[in-house]
């Protein structure tokens, strides 16, 4: 009997003990339940990525997601972080009565979508049905039990302050006194700072030990204010996303430190640190001390942010009504270019063109384009990334920075600088001094100078000009430098960049171009290749509105460079032996062209010879009439110029509002992208598209294989699909996606835009610049056949995302039988467009000067403005 | 001539209430009928001026009209015409205009355009009674007017958190102002036993020189004036207060709403004129506020809070040249720092491209930390740094000092209130009967009855103002608190029942208004004071009569009530220290709770989620 109770014990006893082994085993396990490197690797991950605002370089606001098709992911998104992604339903619905989004079109995409016995069903869930669209977001709801069990708002308390540091430190040149920085990092500075000072920024001693003591681990931190490891995730999700814009420019300075002229070393694991510390602070210095953990035992289980989110109803209406809106504008398209292709057949091309001109696939271009084919019909136009094919960093005269002038994620080699002799002194103003903010001079200055800031303010108000305050596209580069192109010998370099290119790295990146636009033959004597860049006043968003190919900066160097080299002898001979025979007849002229103030400026003048001097000029009031016509077409959307009068008068309207400091619109920057032509100009040139689609020429007759093809539809996704989608998500949520407008904007450091002296960064676009947009997803029309396409786009996983997950439609216009064909699920099928005949369009300024102006900015007005296609006479 | 002073006052006053009426999406319109507006009155005061300087440039006083007299007590509306008017108001209209003008595109198809310029002519109507004013009386219902239009103007984006947080933290700054000039009029009537203007101060105040009343009525000049002017101890709601547009930034808080504490110093120069005392005070005052705004300036990393804590230092060294007698200096100073700050928040946003542009030529490394980081000065140099970037602690010990006490305090009287809720009606009853019975009782018992009921006034507002429930359980404590505050001043001495029926009629009506506002509202949504309910998208008309009802039921120059504070007040004698106390803080807090349940109800994100909401951090 004993025995067998001591047996009995002693079994218990080993079973307990397992059991224990295995709670312990537990516990190990929940030891690793937070990694650390994991949360921080995801947080910047979904931040926003957002560089310093000089280098404002378009992405899809929602990058995070694009690994999953686009309604899983932006609903996957709305959820996590309560994001609207789509217009509201009442939106929609309104579009519809309004007969934006035609009854066909959505009985269409009712059917397509929906099995046919449903269709009544979700016809009327779409048209009457209310549903809640409140959107609960998972994100916030751990750390908001600080307010709601503790009666302390952690933000109220610890943002402004921490706000105010970050700022400092990352300051690029607004404050007098630097942060004293220490070049270990963010950290290190504030410590040295707390040691080294009467003050310091925490008003308790155990938050400010721990840091001075090196008691920085992030783990630990979250236990004295989380307790149980297995929220901490979920934990630091909260407390970043609560200040996404200062976290998300944190981590974006932490991976890219030269993105900062003024170089600043931070990570976002310091961020954290320090926003730990100072929330220790906060609750030690209002609880004296007393204050328990966030969770306890009976916490509800950590919410899974990333968890699967279910398709529910109003997704699904939201789903086919936003494609019902974007198919209705698509097929008018469609049907444009059908109507198109047939002719194009039947026209062949001038045998002698009077130029040719290249410029940017920029859908700002677009209009400009047309006026001058119809200016000059023998002309022909061509469209290219507007970095030409030529990447290299840049350094002006006597700047101590380089500058990149090519797409974001392209790292150049090269660097072109920028030489003169006889350099003109920059012109300073002498209100923007930083001497006016000190007491002394302040008062001396503001006894003299207040009143000549009178004088200067009345004459931004009635005789606005070009000062060097104003951001001036032109004044990127010098007309009259000279540039280091050529690098003879291949072994100039420095800080590791090659100055120049070689002949033969010249002549690759000409062919290559060349190429791209199906520019082999056929010359005409003059090929300019115009860039672009914008002129504006008092707009800290103004590399927004310059090239998006040169990293948000005017393109005026690489036009000027690609004609260099198209010119060079050297060049020229290795291109003939590629198969490019470029007469000696013809010259290649650079210029910009100045979005915003729509002025040309042509480089090396001096350069051009007797033969081609006549005919430039001729060329040039070509240029100058379309440029006019130009400004009138813009002109019909700004309610300061009366469209109607006469073309000087708008034109110098035009120019004077991107020198006007009162104008928050000196240009609508992309506003209304939509399209994608890849192909022959022909396909679109008889078409009016409203300035909304990016034109890059292609010809399918010279890429049989589609190794060309190959290269071209490399930068489409991400350039326009990039914008393309930050227009979309800054229109459907400017407050949380956008910047919300302009007018009461900060600038924090030099490095970004708040709305309050408290306020968090505001990354995404402000409402000036998207309210005329229509949120519908950039449609990329390929003039090839399906299978070369599917060839191109299938070349790398990157560039396959953006189609295959359906963030950019793709359609194959197939040359040879002239059908489209929709690439969906990773298949093309034939698509037929719906719709009658696109309406003929005989005089494009009467329908210009005879369009409606938005009554107000919301959806439902706005998208009024924009015009339907029509084919042009 | 004299008259014709009037007319300063009448052109805004017209144009404001034309512009009420003109259709809200009529841009240029409304934008042209404001700028013409102004630019006529700006004519007419160079005609005016010129004129003026022409025939011998003397202090001109217009007595307007009397608005209620009695035997002690006369109130008037009276104008008052000098050099320092002459410059303010040419440095205000041409701002003013300026800034009209710049608006009416930069404001272009903005939510609420026309709100912006209905605001912005009030506030120049404000400005204009504020610089004209013959005597405290009128210029306090400019200085009302200019507070509520910051108010307005602050949360003029409404639908995020942050305007409105920060425009409810610069109107308890103002208020706090507002209340020492009512104090400070009411010392005045009772050391000149009248109503007394500008002209009069100008005049005769050296005949009773004496009384010590003054050093008070200087204390609480002087508060008003660093409240209204950004002084010290106050400085941080300036930066904070830059939160509407650009344009409204500028004209406000650059140029001329700051600058008109310099003004009422000037102004009421004869007052303390003889306090040497004081002038060192203000020196004092005004040297620190330069030097600490300066240091403050000179770490800020975001361009609009430097150009405000700039002109906060501008405006230390004005105070000191007032307080040195160097007016006309002051004034050019004003004018000067008037315009450069303007310019300077107009063309802030381009600081961006100026500036790095010119980095990419200039830029030189700071050299980073090489001195010996434990050598004093540099230790007093990191010292300066941090409290720099703190802002010297203002926002915290405002806060923790000036509003704190009192939440806690309210939260006191709540749990208090909740544990005896018989409280109230006996104390109403008890109130009401002293009321009743006042001839009756002891002169000494009444006199703590006054006091009583005061406090428990007092008490009552202050669980309005921290409540975080129903709001309109708020909204009936501030009404019975206004009960108790009307007995508590009326019992005070022989009263008139002329004057408690001023008083009370506008509160009553305000007080019905707002309860049926907040019990229709109540209907659609459940108004807690938990959180903010950006209700005035949905509810604009609700919203503007409820601001109508807050309005009147605080006394602003809308209903006799702001008549009738005045004329209470004159029942409080001037040797009741500890009642005014208490009655100052209940006109403080009865404001604030009130606005505070305004702004909780109709501001701030709306919490219907059919649309794009504000990040709570913007």
């Amino acid at each position: 009997m004993m025995v067998m109770k001591t047996l009995t014990r002693y079994t218990d006893l080993i079973f307990h003990q397992q059991n224990e082994r295995i709670l312990m085993k537990n516990n190990t396990v929940k030891e690793q339940v937070f990694d650390l490197e994991d949360a921080l690797s995801k947080l910047k991950h979904y931040l926003p990525s957002q560089t310093p605002i000089k280098d404002f370089i378009h992405h899809n606001t929602l990058h995070a997601f694009q690994d999953m098709k686009f309604y899983d992911a932006i609903f996957k998104a709305a959820k996590i972080f309560g994001y609207q992604v789509t217009l509201g339903l009442n939106d929609y619905r309104r579009l519809f009565y309004q007969e934006r989004i035609s009854e066909n079109k959505l009985n269409d995409i009712i059917i397509r979508n929906k099995p046919i016995t449903e269709f009544d069903e979700w016809k009327s869930k779409l048209l009457f049905k209310q549903i809640d669209e409140e959107i609960k977001p998972r994100i916030g709801t751990l750390r908001s039990q600080w307010k709601s069990r503790f009666k302390i708002n952690l933000d109220d308390t610890v943002h402004p302050l921490l706000f105010r540091i970050l700022g400092s430190y990352l300051d690029q040149g607004i404050s007098l006194w630097k942060f004293p920085t220490h070049p270990d990092g963010f950290l290190a500075s504030i410590r040295q700072l707390e040691q080294s000072s009467y003050s310091g920024f925490f008003k308790t001693k155990r938050a400010k030990s721990f840091l001075l003591d090196n008691k920085t681990d992030i783990g630990e931190l979250l236990k004295y204010l989380v307790a149980d490891e297995k929220y901490f995730e979920e934990y630091l999700f909260d407390q970043q996303f609560s200040h996404q814009g200062w976290s998300g420019i944190v981590a974006a300075v932490e991976d890219a430190p030269h993105t900062l002229l003024d170089v600043r070393k931070i990570s976002l694991s310091e961020l954290i640190v320090f926003e730990l510390l100072l929330e220790i602070d906060s609750l030690d210095y209002y609880f004296g001390g007393h204050w328990s953990p966030l969770t306890r035992t009976d916490s509800k289980e950590p919410a899974n942010l990333f968890d699967p989110v279910e398709r529910n109803e109003l997704q699904e209406v939201l789903m086919l009504w936003q494609n019902a809106f974007e198919w209705n504008y698509y097929d008018e398209v469609l049907s444009g270019i059908a109507s198109q292709s047939f002719k194009s057949e039947k026209k062949s091309a001038p045998s002698s063109k009077s130029f040719q001109a290249i410029f940017c696939i920029d859908e700002r271009e677009c209009s400009l384009r047309r006026h001058i084919e119809q200016q000059d019909p023998n002309c022909e136009t061509l469209g290219s990334p507007g970095f030409f094919g030529v990447e290299f960093f840049f350094q002006a005269h006597g700047a101590k920075f380089y500058e990149k002038l090519c797409p974001a994620p392209v790292t150049p080699k090269y660097l072109i600088k920028e030489v003169m002799h006889h350099a003109p002194q920059r012109g300073k103003e002498l209100l923007y001094t930083q001497q006016n903010q000190t007491m002394l001079y302040g008062m001396l200055n503001s006894i003299t100078l207040g009143f000549y800031a009178g004088v200067r303010l009345i004459q931004t108000l009635f005789f606005p000009k070009m000062s060097p305050a104003i951001s001036n596209a032109f004044s990127h580069m010098n007309k009259e430098a000279l540039l280091t192109i050529e690098n003879k010998s291949g072994a100039e370099s420095e800080n590791n960049l090659q100055v120049g290119f070689t002949i033969q790295e010249m002549a690759m990146r000409v062919e290559s171009l060349l190429k791209g636009i199906g520019l082999i033959k056929d010359f005409a004597t003059i090929v300019y290749t115009i860039a672009h860049g914008s002129s504006s006043a008092n707009n800290p968003h103004h590399s927004a509105h310059d090239c998006g190919a040169c990293s948000g900066r005017p393109g005026s160097v690489n036009a000027r460079v690609f004609a260099w080299m198209a010119n060079h002898s050297g060049v020229r001979t290795v291109l003939k032996a590629r198969g490019i025979d470029i007469p000696n007849t013809t010259l290649f002229i650079g210029g910009m062209h100045d979005t915003a103030a729509d002025q040309i400026e042509f480089y090396d003048e001096d350069k051009i010879n007797k033969n081609h001097h006549a005919q430039h000029k001729t060329n040039e009031s070509t240029f100058e009439s379309a440029l006019d016509l130009n400004a009138k077409e813009r002109s019909r959307r700004f309610a300061s110029i009366n469209t109607t009068k006469s073309l000087q008068y708008v034109r110098k309207e035009i120019l004077k509002r991107s020198v006007s400091m009162f104008e928050p619109r000196p240009e609508l920057g992309h506003g209304t992208n939509s399209l994608c032509i890849i192909g022959n100009r022909n396909i679109s040139k008889g078409l009016f598209l409203d300035r909304r689609a990016f034109l890059n020429s292609y010809d399918y007759r010279i890429d049989p294989d589609g190794t060309i093809l190959m290269q071209v539809m490399r930068p489409i996704g991400l350039v326009c699909g990039g914008i393309n989608l930050e227009y979309y998500f800054s229109r459907v949520d400017n407050h949380k996606l956008g910047a919300g407008t302009k007018l009461p904007h900060n600038v924090m450091g030099l490095i970004g835009v708040t709305n309050s002296s408290d306020g968090d960064l505001r990354p995404g676009l402000p409402v000036q610049m998207i309210e005329v947009h229509d949120p519908v997803r950039l449609l990329v029309i390929v003039e090839q056949t399906p299978e070369i396409v599917f060839k191109a786009i299938n070349s790398t996983p990157e560039i396959y995302e953006w189609y295959k997950n359906e963030w950019v439609h793709l359609i194959a216009l197939d040359p040879y039988t002239q059908h489209f064909h929709y690439f969906h699920d990773g298949n093309f099928t034939w698509y037929s467009p719906q719709g009658s005949q696109v309406p003929k369009l005989t005089d494009t300024l009467s329908l210009i000067e005879r369009s409606l102006k938005m009554p107000s900015n919301h959806i439902t007005d706005a998208t009024r403005e924009n015009l339907p296609v029509y084919q042009l006479n | 001539m004299n008259q014709l002073l009037s007319c300063f006052i009448y052109l805004p006053l017209f144009t404001f209430i034309v512009s009420i009426f003109l259709p809200g999406r009529k841009e240029t319109f409304i934008s042209n009928t404001v700028i013409v507006s102004i630019t006529l009155h700006l004519i007419w005061t160079v005609c005016f001026s010129v004129n003026w300087l022409l025939n011998g440039h003397e202090g001109m006083n217009y007595k307007q009209m009397v608005i209620y007299t009695s035997s002690s007590f006369e109130f008037y509306i009276d104008y008052f015409f000098d050099l320092t008017t002459l410059v303010y108001s040419m440095v205000g209209g041409v701002i003013s205009l300026i800034v009209a003008i710049f608006s009416k595109t930069y404001m272009h198809r903005e939510a609420g355009y026309k709100r912006f310029f209905v605001t912005l002519i009030l506030f120049y109507l404000g400005y204009q009674i504020v610089i004209f004013s013959g005597n405290f009386e009128t210029l306090f219902i400019g200085w009302e007017i200019i507070g509520l239009c910051s108010f307005l103007l602050i949360s003029f984006y409404r639908d995020r958190y942050l305007p409105v947080k920060n425009s409810l933290k610069t109107l308890s700054v103002y208020r706090l102002g507002d209340v020492c000039l009512i104090l400070a009029m009411w010392l005045l009537h009772h050391i000149f036993q009248q109503n007394i203007t500008f002209q009069e101060m100008f005049d005769t105040s050296s005949a009773i020189l004496d009384s010590n009343l003054y050093v008070y009525l200087s204390i609480l000049i002087l508060v008003a004036v660093a409240a209204k002017s950004a002084m010290l101890p106050f400085s941080s709601w300036l930066p904070r207060a830059m939160e509407g547009p650009t344009t409204s930034s500028a004209v406000f808080y650059g140029s001329l709403s700051i600058h008109l504490g310099v003004f009422l110093l000037i102004r009421t120069n004869p007052l303390w004129n003889h306090l040497f005392a004081f002038k060192i005070a203000l020196v004092i005052l005004g040297g620190l506020t330069s030097m600490v705004a300066t240091s403050i300036a000179k770490v800020q990393h975001a361009v609009k809070p430097q150009i405000a804590y700039a002109s906060i230092a501008q405006i230390g060294l004005m105070v000191i040249e007032v307080a040195l007698g160097w007016h006309q200096v002051a004034l050019i100073h004003f004018a000067g720092n008037a315009f450069l700050r303007t310019y300077q928040l107009l063309v802030s946003p381009s600081v961006l491209s100026y500036k790095i542009h010119n980095m990419m030529i200039e830029f030189k490394k700071a050299p980073g930390v090489q001195k010996n980081t434990l050598s004093p000065l540099y230790k007093w140099y990191n010292t300066l740094y941090i409290l720099g970037v703190k802002e010297w602690n203002m926002d915290k010990n405002l806060f923790e000092f000036l509003w704190l006490p009192f939440k806690k305090l309210g939260l006191m009287f709540t749990t208090i209130l909740n544990r005896t809720t018989t409280v109230i009606p006996i104390m109403l009853s008890f109130s009401l009967f002293s009321f009743i019975a006042d001839d009756h009782v002891h002169y000494y018992i009444d006199h703590s009855f006054t006091l009583i009921a005061g406090v428990s006034a007092l008490a009552l507002i202050l669980t309005a103002f921290t409540e975080r429930g129903s709001a309109r359980k708020a909204w009936n404590r501030l009404g019975i608190a206004q009960v108790f505050l009307t007995c508590s001043i009326a019992l005070n001495e022989d009263f008139d029942l002329n004057h408690i029926l001023i008083f009370s009629s506008g509160i009553i009506i305000s007080f019905i208004v707002g309860y049926v506002v907040l019990s229709k509202l109540q209907e659609v949504d459940d108004i807690t004071l938990n959180r903010f309910h950006g209700h005035s998208d949905r509810n604009s008309g609700l919203s503007i009569w409820f601001l109508l009802a807050c309005m009147g039921f605080i006394g602003l120059p809308l209903t006799p009530t702001f008549l009738g504070i005045d004329l209470l007040f004159t029942h409080i004698q001037h040797h009741q220290g500890l009642f005014i106390f208490i009655i100052a803080l209940n006109f403080i807090f009865i404001e604030l709770s009130v606005l505070r349940i305004y702004a909780r109800i109709f501001m701030g994100p709306s919490a219907k989620a059919d649309h794009a909401i504000a990040f709570r951090s913007s």
